[in-house]
């Protein structure tokens, strides 16, 4: 053990890559699987250890990769943030890849079984390694690692739309790489360095005759992550590509790849650019906050007059990125913590709603809303959990998701924007609307003729479900873990802060 | 220095822009799939010049350790882009990809005819 343990940031992304190598060369589905869960479950262990040693050592882990020295070798460099990131990421692999057995089964045709685990792991190593990595391009290149076997995976959905969302996710998704790349380049053109650490100690006030493009490098960088986390008005590719892709690849997203990003904007406004200007010199943290205001409100109304339950959960996924953005602009620590919390509430909670969807879907075809009437007397557990998680969503007292807000309310106080209080309730007040819609048809409608014969799913996808749903109630009454991890990060990021 | 000048100066990156805004223009102003992605390789190959149009020093020799130069060509924004010119060919390939599975799926590779035939997604 004390001979890997040094190694555990490199090990944290050579597993997942690894598996993925072994899985392409598969032919059956279920030894595929079976190296997918090994590997999801010994990332979960492997991220669990590094937390342990981060949280042991004041100094954040750092790993040189090849021995070259840290500002021109390549740093993987685990702190406070990202081994927490580093922990959701995990925590929502561990628990989709049982549940993904059986669904890929139904959902996927037998000879493309094996790719969907290839893919699911070379996205799990994408997420992993921009988690992980202190070098910026090397962030580029598991940003697009990430992405595009993001793009196959929403690709394999049934549906001939899923090719369309995938294309439009691809262009998008490029464009918003790009812009990160331009960022990136402007940076390195100013400091000569790549390495974030770096960066941030060379671009102070001593480089002011390099002022516009540090600020242009900004912009970009703002753009293109925005794109890539979807933060309203830049969010049009994310309905279409959760509704379409498989069901166990839309839980898997929904629960990742926007939390993923939504670190590295942490890590570009804070360990970055807080840490070089101070935060309240520079213009971005007014129009995210905007930004995420109308994410909250305008994504929840979408979702209301959504028919299909998956774009709805979609629709619901945007408005709560917006909680997370209202976090970071806030940038004080209870509203940090709170953002910080709420990617690991929301991870929990629409992870659990999108498998149980899922598993309606496994049973009877559809995820439309009216063909789901009188679901809860038929998939009792099931649909037990997606209330559970709904009300997690909504957040009511003694959900997670009532944790996360209650930072986010106590951190806009601290700040003085009563609105802000005003709307973030009033953006619950929706989602009780959209979720009490679900669950109006599932317990309150007569069964229709396509859930006669519906059953609660297999214990592989029960299981997954249900512990999932219990660990957002639990969080909701003990903060210690959550809460705790995110304060401590938030702490830290604006500790550093000049 | 005059404007002229600083124009002459720095015309590898007006040019660069100008693919920018070019390759940019054309992924949102066409229609066809195809066309959207020739954008997009523009795009991102103008970016790839936005990078190694830096590394290049005026009268610098090959980065050699060598007491009779002093002035070196930066080469990592070369070893940057080398990476960055196989993501982007993974990325137009599956591209591709995709719109020959679309044209199977749909008969059609414009993006009117598909919302015609499908409804707005």
């Amino acid at each position: 053990m004390t001979a890997i343990a040094p190694h555990l940031p490199v090990l944290q992304v050579l597993v997942p890559m690894f598996a993925a190598v072994f899985t392409s060369f598969m032919r059956r589905g279920n030894s595929a699987w079976l190296m997918a869960v090994a590997a999801s479950w010994l990332s979960l262990a492997i991220s669990l250890a590094l937390l342990a040693q981060v949280l042991q050592s004041a100094a954040p882990v750092s790993y040189v990769l090849g021995g070259w020295a840290v500002p021109f070798g390549i740093e993987y460099r685990v702190d406070r943030l990202n081994g927490f990131v580093l922990l959701i990421v995990n925590l929502v692999g561990s628990m989709i890849i049982p549940f993904a057995g059986t669904s890929v089964r139904k959902e996927i045709d037998g000879n493309q079984q094996a790719w969907f685990y290839t893919m699911y792991l070379l996205c799990l190593t994408g997420l992993l390694g921009i988690s992980v990595s202190g070098d910026a391009f090397n962030v580029f290149v598991f940003l697009e690692v990430s992405s595009l076997s993001t793009y196959v995976l929403i690709a394999m959905g049934r549906h001939r739309r899923a090719l369309l969302a995938s294309y439009q996710y691809l262009i998008i998704g490029t464009i918003g790489a790009s812009f990160y790349v331009i960022g990136i380049g402007l940076l390195y053109l100013a400091t000569g360095s790549l390495n974030l650490a770096d960066i941030a100690s060379r671009i102070g006030p001593g480089m002011t005759e390099y002022s516009r493009p540090i600020l242009a490098a900004l912009a970009f960088l703002s753009v293109g992550i925005c794109l890539k986390l979807a933060l309203f008005p830049l969010h049009v590719w994310l309905p279409n590509a959760y509704a379409y892709a498989p069901s166990a690849a839309a839980a898997f997203l929904a629960g990742t790849a926007t939390k993923v990003a939504v670190y590295l904007l942490i890590r570009i406004y804070f360990s970055i650019y807080g840490v070089a200007f101070g935060i309240d010199v520079l213009p971005v943290y007014m129009v995210v906050l905007l930004l995420s205001l109308a994410a909250m409100l305008i994504a929840s109304f979408s979702a209301i007059f959504e028919a299909n339950a998956k774009r709805m959960l979609a629709y619901s996924s945007v408005a709560q990125i917006g909680y997370i953005t209202l976090g970071i602009a806030l940038a004080n620590v209870s509203g940090l913590t709170g953002g910080l919390v709420h990617m690991f509430n929301h991870a929990m909670i629409k992870t659990t709603l999108f498998m149980a969807l899922g598993a309606v879907f496994y049973r009877i075809g559809s995820v439309q809303v009216a063909d789901m009437a009188g679901i809860g007397r038929r998939m009792p557990v099931t649909m037990a959990a997606f209330t559970v998680a709904g009300l997690g969503l909504i957040g009511i007292p003694g959900t997670a998701g009532f944790i996360s807000k209650w930072y986010l309310v106590i951190g806009a106080i601290e700040r003085g924007y009563w609105p802000v209080v005003a709307l973030v309730v009033a953006s619950s007040l929706l989602a009780v609307i959209y979720v009490g819609r679900v669950v109006e048809s599932a317990y309150f409608r007569e069964p229709s003729k396509t859930v006669r014969d519906a059953t609660d799913p297999p214990a592989l996808m029960l299981v997954p479900i249900a512990v999932l749903a219990a660990l957002s109630v639990y969080f909701g009454l003990d903060t210690r873990l959550s809460a705790g991890l995110a304060r401590g990060a938030a702490e830290m990021l604006l500790g550093g802060m000049r | 220095m005059s404007v002229f000048a600083e124009l002459i100066g720095h015309y590898n990156y007006f040019i660069t822009i100008f693919l920018m805004m070019a390759g940019l223009y054309i992924v949102i102003a066409r229609g066809n799939m195809i066309k959207k992605l020739v954008g997009l390789s523009l795009f991102q190959t103008s970016v790839y010049l936005l990078y190694v149009t830096p590394g290049k020093i005026a009268g610098g020799t090959v980065p050699i350790i060598d007491p009779a130069y002093s002035i070196y060509s930066n080469p990592l924004p070369h070893v940057l882009i080398l990476t960055a010119i196989v993501v982007g060919i993974a990325t137009l390939a599956l591209g591709l990809a995709l719109v020959v599975r679309i044209h199977e799926a749909y008969g059609t590779i414009e993006e009117d005819e598909i919302f015609a035939r499908d409804g707005e997604i």
